[in-house]
C-alpha cells in the first residue's frame, strides 16, 4: 500500500495476527511444553503452562523404552530412498517433456497427475496380498517402492515446471559442443536445475515422511517409520502424555524445520503449478 | 573445409511450410549472410544446417559428406546463439573449454587452445568470472570464443548482435569481420539488419517466406536487384518504387530509384513536389517529398545541410542510368 | 528444437516413468476388480469361488455403507468449509501490515507439516480429553460442561483435526493469490467510492476464485481418503459414526479379512472419487485453464 498504515491500526493488527497465529500453533506449542514435563505434571489440573519443573527424562527414555532411533531411521530411509528412486525416473521424463514436447505431452502429464487421485483403498487389497505373497510385508524396500510410485507424479510435475524455465538454447549449445545425452543432463541441465531439484527433494521428503496410509498398513515393526510408531500411542499403557509429547516433537521437528524453509515449493508442487 | 551444399532442402512443421524447396552453395571460407524480414525462414535454415532441426526433404552436404541425418555434434559446426546460450554455472574458462572436454582432448591441449582464444578475443581479464557477471558484449565474445576453440568447418551466427546496444553493435561487427579475415573459416550469419549484411558479407542470400530471392555480393544486390523485393529490402533508406504513369514512360510496370540517385533543385527538375518531413543526420539530410508521381512521399538524399523547410516546393530529377525497371511480375527488366 | 534424435531419446526417457505408473495404475486395480468378484476371506483362503456381483450387493446394502458415505461427504464438506472460509480470513490477515509477519506465517503454516498420527493423538489426548485436555479444562474453568469429543461428537472431532492440518495449505495458496492482486485495482475501486467490504466482494474475492477452485479440487481429492486420523482416535466409532468409505474398506479387509467385500468396496471408492472429480471439474473447472 502506498499509503502508510496508521500506527494504531498496525498495532491492532499485530495483536490480532499474533493471537490467531498462536491459537493455530497452540497444539504444537503445548506438545513442546508437555514434552518437558513429568507424566504427573502433564495431567495436572489445572494445566501448567510455563512454570513447572522442566525435565528431559522423556527424551532420555524414549530411546531405551521404545527404540525410537529405529523408527526414525526407517522414516529417513523411506523418505530419502523413495525420493532418490523418484529422481532417477523423473529427471529423464521431465527432461523429455520440457525440451522435446509433443502434442501429447500435456495429456501424459495430466494422466500422471491423475494417478495420484486414485483412492489408496482401491488398491489396498492387491498390494497387501502381493506384499504378503512376496514376503514384502514390513520390508523397507517394498515401502520405498510404494512411496516412490505414489509421489512420482508430483516429482515429475515439479521438475517439469522448473526445467521449463531453463532456456532450451543452452542445451542446444551443449549439443553443438558435442555433448552426449547423458552429458547434457548431468553436466549442463542438472547443475542449472539445482534449486528446482532441491525444492522437489524437500517436498518429496515431507510427503514421504508424513505419509500415513501405506506406512500404517504395510508395516508392523521392522520397517515401521515414525508415523506407525506414534500410532502405537493410541492404545497406551498408563500415563503417557509426556512421552507422547516427546516422541511427537522428535517426529515432527525435522519436517517442521524443512517445511518452514520450503513454503513456496509447497504451493508450487501441491497445486500442480496452477498457483504460482 | 567448410563447403556446404543444400539441395532441394524443404522444411515444414506439420502443415505449415516454412521453406519450400531451396538450393544453395556455400564455398569454403565465404562469409555468407542470410537476410530477410521476420519469419522468412533464415533462422530455420541456419538451424537445419546446424542439425538442430531435421529437414522435411532434401539433402545437406558438408565438405562432400552427406550430413542430412547427422546429429549436431558430428557436423563439426559451431554456433553462436542470439542469446549466447552460455553455461551459467561455469566460468568463462570452463565455458570455452567445454566443447574440447566433450571431444576428449587432453588437458594440456585444452588449456593451450582456451588461452589462445582468450587472447584473440581479449577475454583474459575476466576468464574466471561467470557469465552472470559479464556485460552483453563480453558474453558475446565468450560465445564466440567457445565456437573458435573447436576449429570448426564453419561458424553459424544466429542474429548475434541484436541484443546489443547500437554503439556496441558497430564495434562487434568490425570484430567479427576481423575475425573472419584472420581465421578464414566459412561463416554463415543470419540477420534482419541489412546494414550488417551489406557491411560484412562476401555473399548475401536474401530470403522471403522461405524462398531465395537473390544470391550475390553486396554490391551486386545493390546495383542489380533481381526483383522489387530485393530492390526494396537492400539499401537504407528504401528505394523509391513507383508504379503508374512514370513507370509506363520507362516501359515498365514499376520503376525504382534510390534516394541517393535523385538530384534536387529549388528551381527546376523532372518532378515537382512539396517537402514534408526532413531528417537531418548531419552528414546527410533525407527529405520526404510529396509528389503527384507517387502515392507516398518519395525519399531523397541531400548532401550536408540542404536549406529547405516544411512546405517548400522542390524539383527532383532521377539519374537516368540509375533507374531500375521491373515488369508486372516484379522481376527486373535488363 | 526437435530432431529425430531428440525425439527418439525423449520417448526412451519418458518410458520408465510412464511404464511404472501404468503398471501401478492398471495391475492392482485390475486385481481389485478381479477379487471383487470372488468370495474370498483371509480366514478361509483356499476356497475362492466366483460370486459375481454378490460382494457389491453385500457391501452396498450394508447399513454401514450408507453411514460411511454420508460421513465421507460430511467430512469433506466440513473440512472444506473451515479451511476455505478460515483460509480466506487468515490470508487476509496475513496480508495486513503488522509486526512480525514472517513469524506469524511460520506459526500458521506449521500444522501442515505435522504427521497425521501426531496431529490426531495430540488433539485427542492433550486438547480434547474431557478431563485432562486443555479444552476440557478451559470449559470447566468457566463453568461449562466439558465435551467428550471422541464419544459424543466423533465426526466433528475428526473434522476439527483434519481442518487444523489443512488450514495452512489453503491459507498459503489463498495468500499467494491475494498478494498477486495489484494494488491498482483496489485503489481504482476506492476512487470509485467502494468501501472495504465492497472491494473485498467485487474485486478481491473474484480475483481469488481461481485459487479457491484449486484449493477445493486438490483438498477434496485428499479428504476423500482420510484414514490415519480415524484409525488412531475413534476407530470409526462409536459404532460407525466416524467411519468413512476409506475406513470401511479398511475394516472389511484388515479386521474382517473379507477380501471379496473389501475389493468391492475399493472399487466403489474409486467410482465415488471419479464421480466427485468429474462433478467438481465441471462445476468449478471453468475457473481454470486446461
Amino acid at each position: 500500500m502506498a499509503r502508510r498504515v496508521s500506527p494504531r491500526r498496525k498495532i491492532g493488527m499485530t495483536i490480532l495476527a499474533w493471537f490467531v497465529g498462536l491459537l493455530i500453533f497452540f497444539p504444537i506449542l503445548w506438545t513442546f511444553l508437555t514434552s518437558f514435563k513429568s507424566e504427573l505434571v502433564a495431567i495436572s489440573i489445572p494445566p501448567q503452562f510455563l512454570f513447572f519443573d522442566w525435565t528431559t527424562e522423556n527424551y532420555a527414555t524414549i530411546q531405551s523404552q521404545s527404540n525410537y532411533f529405529h523408527f526414525m531411521m526407517n522414516s529417513i530411509y523411506l523418505s530419502l530412498g523413495s525420493t532418490a528412486l523418484g529422481l532417477l525416473f523423473a529427471i529423464p521424463a521431465a527432461w523429455a517433456m520440457a525440451f522435446s514436447p509433443t502434442p501429447r505431452t500435456k495429456d501424459i502429464l495430466l494422466w500422471m497427475l491423475s494417478t495420484k487421485m486414485l483412492p489408496a483403498v482401491g488398491v489396498l487389497i492387491p498390494i497387501y496380498l502381493l506384499f504378503v505373497n512376496f514376503g514384502l510385508l514390513d520390508s523397507r524396500l517394498g515401502l520405498i517402492v510404494v512411496l516412490f510410485l505414489i509421489n512420482l507424479p508430483i516429482i515429475v510435475w515439479m521438475l517439469y515446471t522448473y526445467f521449463k524455465e531453463i532456456p532450451g538454447e543452452i542445451l542446444e549449445a551443449g549439443r553443438m559442443d558435442g555433448a552426449t545425452l547423458r552429458q547434457e543432463i548431468t553436466q549442463i541441465l542438472a547443475p542449472m536445475a539445482v534449486p528446482g531439484i532441491a525444492s522437489t527433494v524437500l517436498l518429496n521428503v515431507i510427503l514421504a515422511w508424513n505419509e500415513a496410509f501405506w506406512t500404517l498398513n504395510l508395516t508392523t515393526s521392522n520397517a515401521a517409520p515414525l508415523t506407525a510408531f506414534i500410532a502405537s500411542f493410541s492404545s497406551p499403557q498408563g500415563n503417557f502424555y509426556a512421552k507422547l509429547s516427546a516422541a511427537s516433537m522428535l517426529a515432527i521437528a525435522p519436517i517442521l524445520i524443512v517445511g518452514w524453509f520450503s513454503q513456496k515449493q509447497l504451493v508450487r508442487g501441491l497445486t500442480f503449478g496452477a498457483v504460482k | 573445409m567448410g563447403a556446404i551444399r543444400l539441395e532441394k532442402v524443404r522444411k515444414a512443421f506439420g502443415d505449415v511450410v516454412i521453406i519450400p524447396e531451396l538450393d544453395l552453395d556455400i564455398e569454403e571460407g565465404e562469409f555468407v549472410v542470410f537476410v530477410g524480414p521476420s519469419g522468412c525462414g533464415k533462422s530455420t535454415l541456419l538451424r537445419l544446417i546446424a542439425g538442430l532441426e531435421d529437414v522435411t526433404g532434401g539433402k545437406i552436404t558438408i565438405d562432400g559428406t552427406d550430413a542430412t541425418t547427422l546429429p549436431p555434434a558430428k557436423r563439426r559446426l559451431a554456433m553462436v546463439f542470439q542469446s549466447y546460450a552460455l553455461y551459467p554455472h561455469m566460468s568463462v574458462r570452463k565455458n570455452i573449454a567445454f566443447p574440447l572436454k566433450m571431444a576428449g582432448m587432453d588437458q594440456a591441449e585444452i588449456e593451450k587452445r582456451v588461452n589462445n582464444a582468450a587472447k584473440i578475443l581479449n577475454l583474459d581479464n575476466y576468464i574466471d568470472r561467470r557469465p552472470g557477471q559479464l556485460s552483453g558484449g563480453q558474453r558475446q565474445r565468450v560465445a564466440i570464443g567457445r565456437a573458435i576453440v573447436r576449429e570448426p568447418a564453419a561458424f553459424l551466427f544466429d542474429e548475434p548482435l541484436s541484443n546489443l546496444d547500437a554503439a556496441l553493435r558497430v564495434g562487434m561487427r568490425l570484430e567479427i569481420s576481423e575475425l573472419h579475415q584472420r581465421l578464414k573459416t566459412t561463416m554463415i550469419y543470419v540477420t534482419h539488419d541489412q546494414v550488417e549484411a551489406m557491411t560484412m558479407a562476401d555473399k548475401i542470400v536474401v530470403l522471403n517466406a522461405g524462398n531465395i530471392e537473390q544470391v550475390g555480393s553486396p554490391l551486386e544486390l545493390y546495383s542489380q536487384p533481381r526483383n522489387t523485393f530485393v530492390a526494396g529490402f537492400i539499401g537504407s533508406p528504401k528505394m523509391n518504387l513507383l508504379n503508374g504513369g512514370e513507370a509506363k514512360k520507362h516501359n515498365a510496370a514499376t520503376i525504382g530509384v534510390r534516394p541517393e540517385h535523385i538530384s534536387l533543385s529549388t528551381s527546376e527538375g523532372q518532378w515537382k513536389g512539396t517537402v514534408k518531413v526532413s531528417e537531418h543526420l548531419g552528414s546527410d539530410t533525407y527529405l520526404h517529398v510529396e509528389s503527384p508521381v507517387h502515392a507516398e512521399p518519395l525519399t531523397v538524399r541531400a548532401g550536408g545541410e540542404f536549406p529547405v523547410h516544411y512546405g517548400d516546393t522542390i524539383y527532383l530529377t532521377p539519374q537516368e542510368d540509375k533507374i531500375h525497371r521491373f515488369d508486372d511480375k516484379g522481376l527486373a527488366i535488363r | 528444437m526437435a530432431t529425430m534424435h531428440t525425439k527418439s531419446a525423449a520417448r526412451a526417457m519418458m518410458a520408465p516413468a510412464v511404464i511404472a505408473l501404468l503398471i501401478w495404475m492398471a495391475v492392482p486395480l485390475a486385481m481389485t476388480l478381479y477379487y471383487s468378484t470372488l468370495g474370498y476371506s483371509l480366514y478361509n483362503p483356499i476356497s475362492t469361488p466366483f460370486v459375481g456381483f454378490e460382494n457389491y450387493s453385500y457391501f452396498l446394502s450394508d447399513p454401514t455403507f450408507v453411514a460411511a458415505l454420508t460421513n465421507t461427504l460430511i467430512l469433506v464438506v466440513g473440512v472444506l468449509c473451515i479451511t476455505v472460509g478460515g483460509g480466506i480470513l487468515v490470508a487476509l490477515l496475513l496480508d495486513q501490515d503488522f509486526y512480525g509477519v514472517n513469524i506469524v506465517r511460520l506459526l500458521v503454516i506449521a500444522p501442515f507439516f505435522v504427521m497425521p498420527t501426531v496431529a490426531a493423538l495430540v488433539w485427542k489426548n492433550m486438547m480434547m480429553n474431557p478431563v485432562y485436555g486443555v479444552i476440557g479444562q478451559f470449559l470447566s474453568s468457566i463453568g461449562l460442561q466439558p465435551i467428550d469429543w471422541m464419544t459424543d461428537a466423533p465426526l466433528l472431532s475428526i473434522i476439527i483435526i483434519v481442518a487444523w492440518q489443512w488450514l495452512p495449505f489453503a491459507t498459503l495458496i489463498l495468500l499467494t493469490a491475494l498478494q498477486s492482486l495489484s494494488e491498482d485495482q483496489k485503489e481504482a475501486a476506492e476512487m470509485d467510492g467502494a468501501g472495504a467490504l465492497s472491494i473485498f466482494w467485487y474485486i478481491t474475492l473474484p480475483h481469488m476464485s481461481r485459487a479457491i477452485t484449486v484449493v477445493i479440487l486438490i483438498q477434496t481429492i485428499f479428504l476423500l481418503s482420510i484414514f490415519a486420523e480415524i484409525l488412531v482416535t475413534t476407530n470409526g466409532g462409536p459404532g460407525s459414526q466416524s467411519t468413512n468409505i476409506t475406513y470401511l474398506v479398511y475394516q472389511q479387509a484388515i479386521s474382517f479379512g473379507d477380501v471379496g467385500a473389501a475389493s468391492a468396496g475399493g472399487i466403489v471408492a474409486v467410482i465415488l472419487a471419479n464421480i466427485v472429480a468429474i462433478f467438481l471439474v465441471r462445476l468449478i473447472g471453468k475457473n481454470l485453464d486446461a
